[in-house]
């Protein structure tokens, strides 16, 4: 166990502390006094190192990263685990614009609201399945041109919109689950609406006992309303964009 | 050769910039500690290659005068210029802007600043019959076209713009500004990738009490440039940003569209939103979208807008830029980074990401917030 002082500490030196020290063996690392330090666990592997996050980290923050966890006490800014592979980014407060951009697996759990463009060119593969799970509300263009991977919205705080605008527009894999109905008319027709079943709650499950555990939130909470979910109605929406059928 | 005059052969540049603004709706005045330290957060944005501020209320001994901030290459341009002062304008006070030399801003013009009225029997009054705004205007667009070597970079009341080639945060060392107050602070750390950095290039770009800090690319610009001619606006300095602040005394100063509609002008609705607006909204957002198409801004930008009320934030209409606002009592602070917040305001009241097209407005005196807004409440 490792705690580091960032106060002041420019990203450079404070991601050199945090490559030695995986380096080194160590396991858990409290980070204190963050205030905007970009790059925060970036690239780095090892599936039981554990990185607490006290303070406002800076942009970028687990992009490509491949087996940790970052848990952030705080609000995150943008571009939260770009092109994550595997591990874990827990936001206890709000997320910035364009979380999980071109995420390919891993999971990132966000208590509060979350910006413009969450999971954007997301994708998955084979055993490779990144999920979000965002417990407020999001901007537009959410799930934009969505590839792969599973991205729950919550809607927690029963705000009236919470969904944005331009919602999964070019989405061609994957899926959304809701757990509040939307007006569907007004979105992409590139996607379709259902009721979700038993089987996807057996699916959720265990993600989403896993995002109330991080949150100290009763598994019930989040559960106890019917799930809807969204998949695309194609896997090529745009193969005859510029061509007749 | 060190030259002020933007001689480089660009038609505009892309900047990933940063920016962030503090202002006190009380008029309680600060230092420009704050608002370096708050800027320098985001030192990782900008290049080096510009940074700068502007301030209001600095100026409470010559509030009824112009201050005028000019950089010259040379003497023999301030000279020339200050000929032209001589003959169109009392000059109450005049002296070089206090600079502090440091070892991260080596190379800089002469900086002076003059504190002046147009004079009631200026030569001009043969011909025209202009206010002393429209008049200064009309100086600021003579010098910077016409007087190579000089250029106007601060021009309004009680208020004054900083700004150079350089981090911000050393060039708030340059120019001081711990030693300078203000109830109103903005600031901008440039990137740009376009153009050369040069010391008429930073932000803030300023006309009388206007004043823009902006981070993104105005692809209309070319269009905005052609409407802004037609009404004699002339864009010496080559960059989108210039486009913005004269867009706004177009539309604010000229044309007398109070703040909020103006803003709509610069952002607004697409018309799907419009469409679905009711009776006589609908009619004025079609109404100004058709007037002022052509000042329409296009492209991702978040900008913060100081003027001698209040300021505003707002960002492009899909939010490709970043923008964060937070409350903490009078004080309300804008910012490309939440970070850069809460280094100079830990724990405020309240922070929101504004939304897309929307604008953050605030208002001395009476504090006046639209968090969701900007669409008037008509």
């Amino acid at each position: 166990m490792i705690t580091i002082d960032a106060a002041g500490m420019h990203y450079k030196e404070l991601n050199r502390l945090i490559r030695e020290g995986i380096g080194k063996g160590i396991k858990k690392f409290f980070l204190e006094n963050i205030n905007g330090q970009y790059y925060i666990g970036d690239g780095i592997k090892g599936d039981d190192v554990v990185i607490n996050i006290n303070g406002t980290p800076g942009n970028d923050i687990g992009a490509f990263m491949d087996g940790p966890t970052l848990i952030v006490n705080n609000n995150a800014q943008d571009n939260i685990g770009n092109t994550m592979n595997a591990g874990k980014i827990i936001i206890k407060g709000d997320a910035g614009d364009v979380v999980g951009y071109g995420m390919r697996g891993g999971r990132i759990y966000i208590l509060g609201d979350a910006g413009y463009r969450v999971g954007i060119h997301m994708k998955g593969y084979n055993e490779q399945l990144p999920v979000i799970i965002i417990g407020g509300k999001v901007g537009s263009f959410f799930a934009e041109y969505m590839a792969g991977g599973i991205i729950v919205l919550l809607g927690l705080n029963d705000s009236d919109e919470f969904d944005g605008e331009y919602f999964a527009s070019g989405m061609h894999g994957g899926t959304i689950y809701l757990r509040k109905k939307i007006d569907f008319s007004k979105y992409s027709k590139d996607v379709e609406l259902y009721e979700a079943d038993e089987n996807d709650m057996i699916f959720l499950k265990k993600y989403l006992t896993e995002y109330a555990d991080s949150f100290n939130i009763p598994y019930e909470e989040i559960s106890g309303k019917p799930f809807y979910k969204i998949v695309p109605s194609s896997a090529r929406p745009y193969a005859h964009l510029y061509t007749s059928a | 050769m060190f030259r002020i005059k933007n001689k480089f052969n660009a038609e505009r540049d892309i900047s990933g910039c940063g920016l962030c603004g503090i202002i006190n709706a009380k008029k309680i005045k600060t230092n420009g500690s704050d608002i370096k330290k708050s800027i320098s957060v985001e030192h990782d944005r900008g290049n080096g290659l510009g940074g700068g501020f502007a301030v209001y209320g600095n100026y409470p001994d010559y509030a009824e005068l112009y201050a005028f901030h000019i950089m010259y290459d040379n003497l023999s341009a301030k000279a020339d210029v200050e000929e032209y002062i001589k003959n169109n304008f009392i000059i109450e006070k005049e002296e070089p802007i206090p600079t502090f030399k440091t070892s991260k801003i080596y190379d800089h013009p002469y900086l002076h600043r003059y504190f002046i009225k147009p004079k009631s029997d200026r030569p001009d009054k043969l011909f025209h019959e202009l206010g002393d705004d429209d008049f200064v205007v009309n100086s600021v667009m003579l010098i910077n076209q016409n007087y190579d070597g000089a250029y106007v970079f601060s021009s309004g009341k009680n208020m004054g713009a900083f700004k150079g080639v350089g981090y911000p945060e050393d060039i708030a060392d340059f120019y001081k500004l711990e030693e300078i107050e203000g109830y109103m602070w903005t600031a901008h750390n440039r990137f740009p990738t376009n153009t050369p950095g040069w010391w008429g290039g930073a932000h803030p770009f300023t006309l009388l009490d206007w004043s823009i800090v902006h981070n993104g690319e105005i692809s209309s610009y070319g269009i905005n440039k052609r409407y802004l001619e037609m009404y004699k606006y002339n864009l010496a300095l080559k960059t989108d940003t210039e486009a913005i602040t004269y867009i706004l005394d177009l539309l604010i100063r000229r044309h007398k569209l109070p703040i909020s509609l103006a803003l709509t002008v610069l952002a607004s609705p697409f018309y799907q939103k419009i469409d679905k607006m009711d009776g006589e909204k609908k009619e004025l957002f079609t109404a100004l979208r058709q007037i002022y198409g052509s000042a329409l801004l296009n492209g991702p930008f978040a900008i913060v807008f100081g003027h001698s009320n209040g300021m505003v934030a707002m960002n492009d209409r899909i939010k490709l830029r970043p923008l964060v606002a937070a409350v903490m009592g009078d004080f309300t602070y804008v910012a490309s980074e939440e970070a850069a917040i809460r280094a100079v305001c830990p724990s405020p009241d309240i922070v929101w990401s504004p939304k897309a097209g929307e604008p953050v407005i605030v208002e001395f005196e009476e504090k006046n917030i639209h968090q969701k807004g900007g669409l008037l409440g008509l």
